[in-house]
């Protein structure tokens, strides 16, 4: 009894622990990155007060955001404006479950992974349109519709790019759709060679579906103050906060899972010296690649907020519905032709 | 030791419970964001029984396709509504007699196609899934794509001219309508929009007579 107890209660509760502590602080200072990025990028200093180099500044304003009153508005609906940041929180967080950080280092090894994860970012939008809606408030309300209907237009989008990983790799367990990515030609062993335009769709859809610059509509500062969560105050728009950036951190790591091969390295095939444990990951690959490549992709979310401005909203939609869908509608089929004519051979060697 | 059977069964009816109880809430409750998601979590449970079912890929499918595209775009449009509590209660009485008339042949037919299928009580075979030894969602893919093509293709060919039927249904051309192609707003030269001149420095603190002069035509290119 005690031994299955620990076996089916306490570890994975210890495992999703160890997943979920170190994705708050890395929210923590990806927020502070993202501020230090973006002030560099227009000749600025950012943070620099807190710590040094203003590395406690995130922790500062967690502090503040956490000891401000959190405020009702008036004819709010009471139930449905607390629950809505835990809706926008809970999914940001359950998806990382099926996430591989290493060759059997995955909290759950789902057949399934994939729809899952497909599942769960599709549920995040309950948490935006029901924030607008029980705010009782227009700029909120507007914020909500405009973020639904951008949500679910680029939900298609990526749900078709990941049908090209699909095909290619004949899996929806992620580990598996790694593991497909393996080979002796290094880099080019990974999908986002067969599959380079899908992979750009992939990332601007995850852009979108994360309500970030340049597709922040649901927020437009400029147009309806902060969108679906401006009547939010204190630990509740930090909760909202904490599952933006949540996801953000997601699709970074699942763009380098599905497209850069995730925790393979990319000089897999070239390099088969056996140097020592501490310096072999390098060539045979290890979950430290995967951070590399998710930092890297996450970067790329800094980039184009410091870079781009804001899309109109019909531009969106036209980008999302007459360019994304038709590209990775096509890709389908190219994808399935490089795989039945055998081009791209999967989980070869390694 | 924790009996496994024992734990699924309470876990059966504990998402058999809720089902039933947000089911009831969406017919019951007074405001109409409030019933959109007790359906949202009778959907949710109904999910969840079905992965104790062990029906991984519809159980998720229910989810995505349900949970997170149907009820989203339900939740948009009730919320653009303002219904009126009183005009829904009216409607509740008129229409009660119909509802209880169809609950009651449907509730027939269900307890008719049980009892049928109680006479020809046969034992169910094995999960085909496992006996093939793959799981769930690959034995239901490979099933629906050699076996069961045709269905399938004909099934999407369907909702394909649903969906053609619908956009031409509403879809009116209006003459005095203002259009603005984006393509066109991308292909457009700069050039054409905005033309820089350069003008010759001058200094608005020199010593002039009277008040400053707007400036001359001969400084303009």
């Amino acid at each position: 009894m005690g031994e299955q107890l620990l076996n089916e209660l306490v570890w994975p509760v210890v495992y999703i622990l160890c997943i979920a502590v170190p994705l708050i602080l890395a929210v923590a200072m990806f927020v502070y990155w993202e501020r230090k990025v973006i002030g560099w990028m227009h000749v600025r200093m950012g943070p620099n007060k807190i710590g040094p180099w203003g590395i406690l500044q995130a922790f500062a304003d967690v502090v503040k955001l956490l000891i401000k009153e959190v405020i009702l508005p008036s004819s709010a609906n009471r139930f449905l404006y607390y629950l809505a940041p835990l809706l926008a929180l809970v999914p940001a967080f359950a998806a990382w479950a099926v996430v591989p950080f290493d060759d059997r280092m995955v909290l759950a090894n789902v057949n399934a992974g994939l729809l899952y994860l497909l599942a769960m970012t599709s549920l995040g939008v309950y948490g935006i349109i029901l924030a607008g809606w029980a705010s009782n408030s227009r700029y909120a309300l507007l914020g909500a519709m405009r973020s639904a209907a951008q949500v679910i237009s680029y939900e298609l989008a990526m749900g078709l790019s990941l049908v090209c990983v699909l095909v290619l790799a004949g899996s929806l367990n992620l580990t598996d759709i790694v593991h497909a990515q393996a080979g002796g030609k290094g880099l080019f062993d990974w999908f986002w060679l067969p599959l380079l335009p899908v992979f750009i769709v992939y990332f601007i859809s995850g852009v979108a579906e994360t309500n970030r610059a340049p597709f922040d509509v649901a927020e437009g500062e400029s147009e309806i103050v902060a969108g679906f969560h401006v009547e939010y105050s204190g630990s509740a728009f930090a909760i909202f906060f904490l599952a933006e950036y949540a996801n953000m951190i997601l699709v970074s790591f699942l763009a380098s899972i599905f497209f850069l091969g995730g925790w393979l390295s990319p000089l897999q095939g070239w390099v088969t010296a056996d140097v020592s444990p501490w310096v072999n990951w390098i060539w045979t690959g290890s979950f430290v690649w995967l951070l590399i490549k998710a930092f890297l992709m996450s970067f790329l979310f800094l980039w184009f907020r410091a870079t781009f401005p804001r899309y109109r909203y019909d531009q969106i939609m036209r980008l999302g519905w007459k360019v994304f869908i038709p590209i990775t509608i096509v890709w389908v089929l190219v994808a399935g032709c490089m795989k039945y004519f055998g081009l791209v051979l999967v989980g070869t060697g390694a | 030791m924790i009996d496994t059977n024992l734990l699924q069964l309470i876990c059966f009816y504990g998402f058999a419970a809720v089902t039933i109880g947000a089911a009831l809430a969406v017919i019951t409750v007074k405001n109409s964001v409030h019933a959109v998601l007790s359906l949202v979590l009778a959907f949710f449970s109904t999910a969840c029984i079905w992965l104790l079912a062990e029906a991984e890929f519809l159980a998720i499918a229910l989810i995505v396709v349900y949970v997170g595209a149907v009820m989203v775009l339900f939740l948009f449009v009730v919320m653009m509504l303002d219904i009126k509590m009183e005009q829904v209660r009216e409607g509740f009485i008129r229409y009660l007699p119909v509802g209880i008339i169809v609950a009651l042949v449907m509730l027939s037919e269900m307890l008719a196609l049980i009892g049928v299928r109680a006479m020809h009580a046969h034992v169910m075979g094995a999960d085909p899934a496992a006996a093939a030894g793959l799981s769930n969602t690959a034995w239901l893919g490979g099933a629906l794509y050699t076996q069961y093509l045709l269905p399938f293709e004909i099934a999407a060919l369907i909702l394909t001219v649903g969906v053609v039927v619908a956009v031409a249904l509403t879809l009116r051309q209006r003459g005095d309508k203002k259009h603005e192609s984006a393509s066109e707003q991308v292909r457009v030269n700069p050039r054409d929009r905005i033309r820089v001149v350069k003008m010759a420095p001058s200094r608005p603190d020199e010593p002039t007579a009277g008040p400053p002069q707007p400036a001359s035509p001969e400084t303009r290119p």
